[in-house]
């Protein structure tokens, strides 16, 4: 049976971690306390003993594994080049809409013109070119839904990192970790605005309000 | 009475082309001076010093938000009358209840249509 000795041993391993993990410890210590656990058990053992050395052999090899699994993902590739890449694209899609809008609002600003010269269809063109003002508006919702994506994929990025070194795994550039969130933020982690934690930007269609609901909601103050 | 439509408005927004489609909607209602700033810090030294009748402002802007300029307007004491319109895609009931408990007189969430501004500038202003 393990002596008292290997088991304070095993204690001291264990306190340290406690002490020097921050409350986050890394899988290889996890991986090297369960040996140490392992290396307590050999001698004369129970068959409740082996049990729980064949388990504890089983954790070992399942963390080797996911290990082995996560670093074939390549995180570093994620942080180095997918994410920046992705976030270029996006930010390529906004330029590009927001340069055909101010070439829309451009055109629609001569009818406008027309329609002073033209007064007998003015109120025509007037109409006109208050839809096309109406459904320009779509360029300012794309912005936001784009800088809502680009900042889950930094979140993303941030959380590829957090695995990585709870792997072990080395990560040149990997972020410092941060706590939790239920949800990706809509706004970047260093947002230091006083009311960040209310800029949610565009809502998908059935979450959102729509006007009638925030007229309703603004006359129960009244 | 009817509204002045020589009043200055100003409108915020850090989106150029959100400026430009609010300024061509007022124009088209009949408002002549119309100017703009892509903040909340730079809106509110606009209106310590100059004349303003209204504010149209988004809310996410930086550094000072929309939230941050109402609350600004509403503790100074020149401006806290001042009728303070709200066009965002926050949409959210808790973004709306901010707004309001900030003093905001009407709140339009995009995407709008011409119909609902020309309808929230009425209930703020009154007819024209």
């Amino acid at each position: 049976m393990a002596s008292r000795a290997v088991d304070k041993d095993l204690d001291q391993r264990l306190e340290a971690l406690a002490q020097d993990s921050d409350g986050r410890v890394r899988i290889a210590d996890i991986k090297e306390v369960v040996h140490a656990l392992m290396d307590t058990l050999r001698g004369d053992v129970t068959a409740t003993e082996l049990r729980a050395y064949r388990e504890l052999e089983g954790l070992v090899h399942y963390i080797e594994q996911a290990r082995q699994d996560i670093a074939s993902l390549r995180p570093d590739e994620i942080q180095s080049d997918y994410i920046p890449k992705a976030t270029d694209e996006l930010d390529a899609i906004v330029s590009a809409t927001e340069q055909a809008t101010n070439d829309i609002l451009d055109a629609a600003e001569q009818i406008e013109t027309m329609a002073e010269e033209h007064p007998e269809m003015g109120d025509r063109l007037m109409e006109v070119t208050t839809r096309i003002y109406e459904a320009s508006n779509f360029q300012d919702i794309t912005g936001q839904r784009v800088n809502k994506v680009v900042n889950m994929l930094k979140h993303i990025e941030q959380k590829v990192g957090d695995l990585a070194r709870t792997f072990g795994l080395e990560l040149e550039e990997a972020a410092e970790p941060q706590g939790e969130a239920a949800e990706a933020p809509a706004t970047a982690p260093d947002d230091e605005r006083p009311d960040a934690d209310l800029l949610n930007g565009p809502q998908q269609e059935g979450t959102a309000k729509n006007q009638a609901e925030i007229d309703a909601l603004l006359a129960s103050f009244d | 009475m009817s509204v002045d439509l020589n009043m200055n408005v100003l409108i915020v927004d850090d989106y150029k082309t959100m400026l430009r489609i609010i300024r061509n909607l007022l124009k088209q209602l009949g408002f002549q001076n119309i100017e703009e700033a892509s903040d909340g810090s730079q809106a509110l030294k606009m209106l310590k010093s100059g004349k303003y009748g209204l504010v149209i402002s988004d809310w996410n802007m930086e550094p000072m938000t929309g939230l941050q300029l109402l609350r600004e307007v509403r503790n100074d004491e020149n401006l806290k009358k001042l009728p303070f319109i709200m066009v965002t895609a926050e949409s959210k009931s808790e973004n709306v209840i901010a707004a309001k408990e900030a003093g905001v007189s009407n709140y339009i969430v995009k995407p709008f249509n011409a119909e609902t501004l020309k309808g929230k500038l009425v209930s703020v202003l009154g007819e024209f």
